[in-house]
């Protein structure tokens, strides 16, 4: 079977229970797939060849016992993991193998892949092309087919963002829904983690199996998601979906304006009612976040001396070392108040935005990127250029409430992607609303031309 | 705290990119903040206690394994005095 590869999560799991292939056969198919495409993509950093279970990628900043795990960074490239993250040991309860680890920026800092110190991971729709970032590898082998699915990590659009960008779908977990032990953190306040798949049934199914308290992470609260039943008819009739006017402005690329202008029009003709709505300090979630952000960083990085683990810390790579010294100062004494409370004022603005949008809608729609995948190099010399990708996706994070990204169209052969975001601890409509799309549509089916 | 060692290309090139980003958040101070309350946590958590049991952990060589260098069990760390 030669499209064993191109079953969806929920698809594989059914053939796998009427033994129209064995799981030796599926993992064999994957690392056949890996082998004759990592070369070209850059996806895995390290891979696994497992004769049983369900092959995924996991990205390389989440621990995995006894396998490296580098974080995208020269300063952990020869960190090997005494013990697993929680959410690896939930997958491997479910009968999950780890195919590989997926490449990323730089402790997950980036907007492109591109910081990753070993070696960018390329668009599978484009080689030319970035994948988006942080979780650039996870998303390039979903897409590729490289693995039945993948986890990624989410500070400030990492999982939404590359998943838009190749063309797959990607839950952003509400703050404190998946347990972080086990995750090298890079911003504590904003680090979520969440599946990367190619259906919204097969996030759903992921979610369900990695959600949950484990008792080691402090903001993972006990109330555990609720499965819901696999729906054929996934409900969008009634639903009430607002769009956030302050998200179509300037800097949206009018063709991928008008691919999500469409996904919302079709929404509408599927029974959803749309309204539209203001979250009127949207323009100052990016720079709130650009402080919070490299604050916790800095903090965070501290923790690598080169004495415990890693190596010498002249082995940061640039965005990390900028990241350290904007965090640093902002935290300082004398500039704390003008920065980092300043800041952390501004999130409360940015969340109360989120809370009275929601007193008018179940969900808000809107693009996850400005732009389609740009071109590899193009932003690596323009930090700021490079934060401004993430305008419409960071505060979800400020927020910490959950959002969802759909393959929604196309914009000169390249995957645009629809946002949905939800209620804090609802993952639940998203879910549902982004799965009638799908059923409804066939964009999630497309897949890039592989051949070269 | 920040403890790093920057060469003098790095620090020229630094110090614009860093001066365009804080350019940038000032627009921060566009926005009335003085009756708002910070958030830094969306939880509003603080403090999360836990029960002060013992529960099994990393073993000592477990935990020595990815030391840059290690001595009779221990990590081997620069002196905080000097040693004459």
């Amino acid at each position: 079977m030669s499209d064993i590869s191109s079953l969806t999560l929920v698809q594989t799991l059914e053939a796998l229970k009427n033994k129209k292939f064995s799981e030796e056969e599926l993992n064999r198919v994957y690392q056949e797939r890996i082998k004759q495409l990592n070369p070209k993509l850059n996806a895995f950093l390290q891979t696994q060849e497992n004769s049983s279970g369900i092959p995924a990628g996991i990205k390389d900043i989440i621990c995995t016992q006894n396998i490296k795990t580098t974080a995208g960074s020269k300063i952990l490239s020869t960190f090997i993991p005494p013990y697993s993250a929680t959410v690896v040991n939930k997958l491997l309860e479910n009968n999950v193998s780890i195919a590989g680890k997926t490449n990323m920026d730089e402790f997950a800092m980036g907007s492109s892949g591109e910081n990753s110190a070993f070696g960018p991971t390329k668009n599978p729709w484009d080689l030319t092309k970035i994948t988006g970032g942080t979780s650039a590898g996870s998303a390039a082998a979903v897409a590729a087919d490289m693995c039945v699915f993948a986890i990624g990590t989410d500070t400030g659009g990492s999982i939404r963002q590359p998943a838009s960008l190749c063309g797959v779908v990607g839950l952003k977990t509400s703050y404190g829904r998946v347990s972080r032990y086990g995750l090298i953190s890079a911003a504590s306040s904003l680090d979520t983690i969440g599946p990367i798949t190619k259906s919204v049934g097969d996030a759903r199914k992921v979610l369900g199996w990695i959600s949950g308290s484990d008792g080691h992470d402090a903001n993972c609260i006990n109330e555990k998601f609720t499965m819901q039943p696999e729906r054929l008819q996934a409900k969008i009739k009634g639903i009430k979906i607002g769009v956030p006017k302050e998200y179509f402005g300037e800097g949206l690329d009018k063709s991928v304006e008008k691919v999500v202008r469409d996904a919302i029009a079709k929404m509408e003709e599927l029974g959803a009612e749309i309204v539209e709505i203001s979250l009127p300090h949207s323009k100052y979630a990016l720079p709130a976040f650009y402080i919070i952000n490299p604050s916790e960083v800095s903090s965070n990085m501290g923790r690598f001396t080169g004495i415990r683990f890693g190596s010498k810390r002249e082995d940061f790579g640039e965005e990390v070392k900028r990241r350290i010294m904007l965090g640093t100062f902002a935290l300082s004494s004398g500039y704390y108040d003008d920065y980092y409370a300043k800041a952390a004022k501004v999130r409360t603005l940015v969340k109360q935005d989120f809370d009275n949008a929601f007193t008018k809608c179940d969900c808000i729609v809107g693009p996850v990127s400005p732009t389609t995948a740009w071109n590899l190099g193009e932003k690596v010399d323009d930090p700021l250029k490079m934060y401004l990708a993430d305008i419409y996706t960071i505060s979800a994070n400020l927020a910490g409430i959950p959002g969802l990204s759909i393959p929604c169209g196309f914009s000169s052969g390249l995957p645009v992607g629809l946002q949905i975001l939800g209620k804090y601890m609802d993952e639940a409509t998203i879910l549902d609303v982004g799965e009638a799309y799908e059923q409804a549509t066939d964009w999630h089916l497309k897949k890039p031309d592989l051949s070269f | 705290m920040a403890k790093l060692t920057l060469s003098d290309s790095e620090i020229e090139k630094y110090s614009g990119q860093l001066s365009k980003i804080l350019d940038y958040v000032d627009k921060l101070n566009e926005v009335d903040t003085s009756e708002v309350e910070p958030t830094f946590n969306v939880m509003g958590l603080s403090n999360v206690m836990a029960e002060d049991e013992s529960s099994s952990s990393l073993t000592q060589d477990q935990t020595l394994a990815n030391g840059s260098e290690t001595k009779d069990g221990l990590f081997v760390t620069k002196g905080v005095f000097d040693n004459e």
